[in-house]
């Protein structure tokens, strides 16, 4: 192992974009993407510890049918909660603001985001947004599911429907800025030679969800302000009073709703790119069509929202429309896990914790991909449609994919994010105990949902206990699984072993800088003459630039004798 | 190396941004940033649009009394004024490319204040509406939609909406709803747009732009341009469509 | 299709519940096979090609043209036959049977109201029979609902404003849950019923137990009366002032700006609540609104009492009611409105 090692000492003493500046100011006003992300970081898991929170409270409601440790209006607004919680404030900026923010510009060789001071923009609105929502939950909540569907949101609903909308539009934005910087930067600023076909996958997969949330999410902002207005004034556009039609506001909403799900599930496509090529040291298996499947899924993604309507009055031929297209979109994402198992062979694999995220994720996706196909069914969704089975569905790609990949990736990049290693054996643990927990919660829904159990039912005719208890159970099993990562991540912060640059031998460009990297990323800009996944012996894959322990100044004194 | 401007650099021009290789880099990123930030926009106004062509599908002969009771000559001027304040900022941005500090700042004067034009003219098409009690919902409380409708045979009355037959006043107010949420986010478009001007005339007046970089008054033209442009959209679309339908 | 036998598979007892199981089992066993395979062969190949030192760096593999169509092109081909057969009984079952029996069902925070068409009421219950075809044709007072049938296998959205339909054919006798399947506030899941199927017999002696409410129609032909629409329309719906309703529904209808339509449920409901809207030719737009006068289960009533009009002018016998044109199926109905979209009035005076 001698071989890798190409700082003489370990980096305790070396300036790095963690150590470079300190006090708080350092990082409130921060422009580099390296900060950014941790502040993400931060913030993003103080939400997932609340939308997780909530889904306890569900669990735990649902252990019993009569619906006797809540009251429905309580019930009512705990789902809904937990839902916005976990979709506008965790999965959709998990994986893009965490780990994109963080490597975009590592692996294409730049110094930053195009736009720093948007980047920080977009987390203060994410904040404002997440703040006003938590103010809105705290004030009195709100209870309209977290599709605030009309009229019920706009008339009926007596809750912070307002406050949380503002919450959501303002924390959108975020998500445009967060979208509009990573194209940019993708276009603009690779490193010479960085060709387009020379991308990790992580980038091609950022660059497809960039798309979506820049073309969706301004969708989804201009639905939710005439939500607020109708709300608000009694305006008519969603109020059948008014001549207004609340299928519109459906229609609306899952036009930008349904390519969200691919905001979250895309990013977490192009972790585990990364996590199974650079664990079984291969070049990614058809890299053109996982790339470009990644594109597909982005704009076929567009053409698909009709599927969540095929009971709501729409016509029986947009609903045929919808049920094809959302068959052909399944076609991309089969490639993707073909090209994945088909990386694996002749390969040389190990088992680290990252590599046991991103096999969970390859089988759970399968499941929840191949369920999807069950709701693009027209027949059978007509009986699945909002009963179990989507509930299950649609947590096997949310849960068993994007938080499968966003854990594989934290622990994959942790030592170059923070400079020290994450304890191996607790780490393969928790992994263990995430899938069978998930797996306990999530799967018995499938069979509830078929069995025809409606969702948000806050009490629920007996015959479907058996499934809510195992269900409740395997949650259980499933939180303990995520608290384990949480308390060890903390620790290591502090205690863990100090990383190499390149812990895992790899030839990506993130890993041939420092750990942690210095402020601007590289000591020199790198010249990249090597294509994606191209594993060589470890001394050709060495940091760029010297660097000794000397410090930052060296660093300088490095970039500009150039 | 500490955030803001490097110095040292070799094309050390000072607006040059730490992360940047080079100006052509910077203006390349900048100009892709704001065409991507407009594609945003119009995704922004196309939910608009949808439920605008939805509803007058829907209604045509309600949208059409509603849309023959705005003030057509106001919308023409408001027109042309804006397409003229595109003139005058292309024109901006031209003496910028070439360096001509003067014109650049007589023309992205000329450009803000045709700007103020618009918005005073809207500003006065909404106090007609405002008077005539076509404010629809509560949006403004006090004041709900309650138009006084011109009876069959009556003189002509400019204040009275005239319905056509088949057209219900709750669809008017949804029309005016449109309306208002159209014009009324264009408006909010416009004013941002003259902020961002009166900016870009600071640091013009401070001479920073000239044909080396010029980055800020060529995004904040496309910027411009685009507000426009959804307006050339707006006006057909609100004020013109349905009028053949008078008589 | 008898497949009570196989565990998770909720009670069977319509005509179409059957088939849409056969493709649940279908999509199934697409679904286990490609779960298993990937998981093997992941499984496989993490074992076989595990690491065995440090430093061995594995030949790459650029990847195979022909290895990516047949993977692209077989999920395709599977895909698309999953597709078919959905799209085929959704499709057959979108067509509403002409002879089916009609019953009105109001949805409301947080019950069901519903009325069969020869006048019994019932709350949260739904009492069918074998063997006949039941049309449900459902609006709601208030937000959205959704009458979800499990053993059926079907469910609708429940629309303030508009008509949906859907239909069924019971086959076996039971107790069956009614849910609510569209959140709709506070007490959602309490918005629970049961359908009750019976042998025809046993459902025409509940039927003759019960029958102590006036018809829809009945009812309908007294605010009929009351809301003086036979002032215009003729006492029996001859016509007069207004255009001729009797035998009106489901007939071609000639409007003053020279389209057609055909008079559907949505039709009668908008001309009743926005007149001038659409406008019969040879007819002035003279009739007021009657939006807000009317509930929704007055509407309803008025359009049972419209349709059962015949052309001799009287009211029908109930029983024979029931004639829907193949345009009324839930697709035409549900579509009332964008179909009122796809057609331009500008409307006569």
């Amino acid at each position: 192992m001698k071989a890798f090692e190409t700082f003489e000492t370990p980096t305790a003493a070396r300036v790095n974009y963690i150590n470079a500046e300190y006090g708080l100011k350092s990082w409130l006003l921060t422009k580099d993407h390296k900060r950014i992300a941790l502040l993400y970081l931060g913030s993003i898991s103080a939400f997932f510890f609340i939308g997780g929170l909530y889904a306890m409270f569900i669990r735990l409601e649902l252990l019993t049918p009569q619906g006797d440790l809540l009251s429905s209006t309580t019930y009512n607004k705990v789902f809904t909660q937990h839902g916005i919680i976990m979709v506008f404030f965790f999965l959709i900026p998990s994986i893009p603001a965490t780990l994109g923010n963080f490597l975009v510009p590592m692996m294409i060789g730049a110094k930053d985001l195009a736009f720093p001071r948007i980047n920080l923009l977009s987390w203060y609105l994410y904040l404002l947004g997440g703040i006003i929502t938590i103010w809105a939950l705290l004030a009195g909540g709100v209870d309209t599911g977290w599709t605030f569907y009309a009229p019920y949101s706009t008339t009926f609903s007596n809750s912070y429907v307002v406050a949380t909308g503002v919450g959501i539009f303002i924390s959108g934005f975020s998500s445009i800025l967060t979208g509009l910087n990573f194209i940019v930067t993708i276009h603009t600023m690779r490193a010479p030679g960085m060709t387009w076909f020379r991308l990790p996958l992580f980038i091609w997969s950022h660059y497809a969800t960039s798309l979506v949330m820049i073309l969706g999410t301004p969708v989804i902002a201009i639905t939710i302000l005439l939500l607020a207005f109708e709300r608000l004034a009694h305006v008519g556009i969603f109020d059948p009073a008014n001549g207004g039609d609340p299928v519109l506001f459906q229609h609306l909403f899952w036009f930008y709703s349904h390519p969200a799900v691919y905001i979250m599930v895309l990013p977490g496509m192009g972790v585990v790119s990364e996590l199974i090529a650079n664990f079984s040291r291969k070049n990614i298996f058809g890299y053109k069509f996982v790339a470009f499947s990644s594109l597909a899924i982005a704009v076929f993604g567009f053409l698909v929202w009709g599927h969540h309507l095929f009971v709501a009055s729409q016509s029986v031929y947009a609903g045929m429309i919808f049920s094809f297209l959302s068959f052909a979109v399944a076609i991309p994402s089969a490639i993707k896990v073909f090209n994945w198992t088909a990386t694996l062979y002749k390969g040389s694999i190990s088992y680290d914790t990252p590599m046991l995220y991103a096999l969970g994720f390859i089988g759970l996706f399968t499941v929840g991909g191949m369920t999807g196909l069950f709701l693009a069914s027209l027949a059978v969704d007509v009986h699945l449609s909002d009963t179990y089975f989507i509930v299950a569905h649609f947590h096997y790609i949310m849960v068993g994919g994007t938080l499968l990949a966003y854990l594989g990736g934290l622990h994959y990049w942790w030592p170059k994010i923070t400079g020290r290693m994450y304890p191996e054996g607790w780490g393969r643990f928790s992994a263990l105990v995430v899938f069978v927990g998930f797996n306990l919660t999530f799967l018995p829904q499938f069979i509830a949902g078929y069995l025809g159990m409606p969702r948000r039912y806050h009490a629920y005719p007996p015959e479907f206990q058996v499934f809510n208890v195992l269900s409740t159970a395997g949650a259980s099993i499933l939180g303990v699984g995520l608290v384990i990562p949480f308390i060890y991540l903390l620790w290591s912060m502090r205690y863990g072993k100090h990383a190499e640059p390149n812990p895992w031998h790899l030839p990506g460009l993130e890993w041939r800088t420092a750990s942690p990297p210095p402020t601007e990323n590289f000591l020199a800009t790198p010249i990249v003459t090597w294509e994606a996944y191209e594993f060589a012996p470890p001394e050709e894959m060495q940091v760029i630039g010297k660097l000794k322990n000397e410090g930052l100044e060296v660093a300088d004194a490095v970039i500009d004798g150039k | 190396m500490a955030e803001g401007i490097t110095v040292g650099h070799e094309a050390s021009h000072p607006a040059l941004q730490h992360h940047f290789e080079n100006l052509e880099q910077q203006r390349e990123a900048g100009a892709l940033g704001m065409w991507v930030f407009l594609v945003t926009e119009i995704m922004f106004f196309g939910g608009m649009f949808l439920a605008y062509t939805l509803y007058r599908t829907k209604f045509p002969a309600a949208f059409a009394s509603a849309s023959n009771h705005l003030d057509l000559t106001l919308g023409a001027v408001n027109t042309v004024v804006l397409i003229l304040s595109s003139f005058t900022m292309a024109l901006a941005v031209y003496s910028a490319q070439v360096g001509k500090r003067r014109n650049q700042l007589i023309c992205l004067i000329l450009t803000i204040l045709l700007g103020l034009t618009f918005l005073g003219i809207k500003a006065v098409e909404y106090r007609d509406k405002y008077e005539d009690s076509l404010i629809p919902g509560s949006l403004i409380p006090g004041r709900p939609f309650n138009p006084a409708v011109q009876e069959h045979g009556q003189p002509y009355d400019k204040h009275k909406l005239h319905l056509l037959p088949g057209a219900n006043v709750k669809n008017v107010e949804m029309f005016y709803w449109i309306y208002f949420a159209m014009t009324g986010m264009h408006a909010v478009h416009m004013i941002i747009g003259v902020g961002v001007l009166l900016v870009i005339l600071y640091f013009s007046w401070r001479g920073r732009y000239g044909p080396e970089y010029h980055n800020p008054v060529e995004i904040s033209g496309l910027y411009w341009h685009f507000v426009d442009i959804v307006w050339i959209f707006l006006f057909p679309l609100l004020y013109l469509l349905g009028r053949h339908l008078e008589h | 299709m008898q497949t009570s036998w196989i565990p998770f598979v909720p009670e069977s007892a319509s005509t179409i519940s059957g088939r849409v199981d056969a493709l649940y089992f279908y999509l199934s066993g697409v679904t286990l096979f490609f779960a298993i395979l990937i998981s093997s062969v992941l499984i496989f190949f993490v074992i076989k090609y595990r690491r065995r030192s440090p430093f061995e760096i594995p030949r790459p593999i650029a990847g195979s043209h022909k290895l990516e169509t047949l993977w692209s092109v077989i999920p395709l081909i599977i895909a698309m036959s999953m597709f078919a057969w959905g799209a085929q009984i959704y499709f057959e079952n979108s067509r509403t049977p002409k002879n089916a029996n009609e019953i009105y069902v109001v949805g409301k925070q947080w019950m069901w109201k519903i009325q069969h068409s020869t006048g019994q009421r019932e709350i949260n219950e739904l009492h069918v029979p074998t063997g006949r075809k039941i049309k449900l044709i459902m609006t709601s007072e208030d937000t959205i609902h959704d009458l979800f049938l499990p053993a059926f296998r079907i469910k609708a959205d429940v629309l303030p404003g508009r008509y949906t339909t859907q239909w069924f054919e019971a086959t076996k006798p039971g107790t069956y849950h009614l849910f609510c399947a569209e959140y709709c506030g506070m007490n959602h899941s309490g918005m629970i019923g049961s359908v009750i199927v019976m042998q025809p017999t046993d459902f025409d002696n509940w039927l003759s137990g019960n029958a102590s409410q006036q018809s829809p129609a009945v009812a309908g032909q007294q605010l009929f009366q009351s809301l003086g629409c036979v002032s215009c329309h003729g006492a029996n719906g001859e016509g007069g002032r207004g255009p001729t309703l009797a035998g009106l529904f489901g007939r071609r209808v000639f409007l003053t700006n020279n389209q057609t339509l055909t008079a559907d449920e949505g039709y009668i409901r908008e001309s009743i609540e926005n007149p001038s809207a659409k406008v019969v030719a040879g007819f002035n737009p003279i009739m007021p609104t009657f939006q807000g006068q009317v509930t929704p289960e007055q509407l309803i009533q008025i359009i049972s009492y419209i349709k059962s009009l015949q052309v001799t002018g009287a009211p029908a016998s109930p029983a024979s009611t029931s004639s829907t044109p193949s345009t009324s199926s839930p697709a035409a109905t549900s579509q009332a409105t964008p179909a009122a979209v796809a057609t331009p009035q500008p409307n006569p005076k």
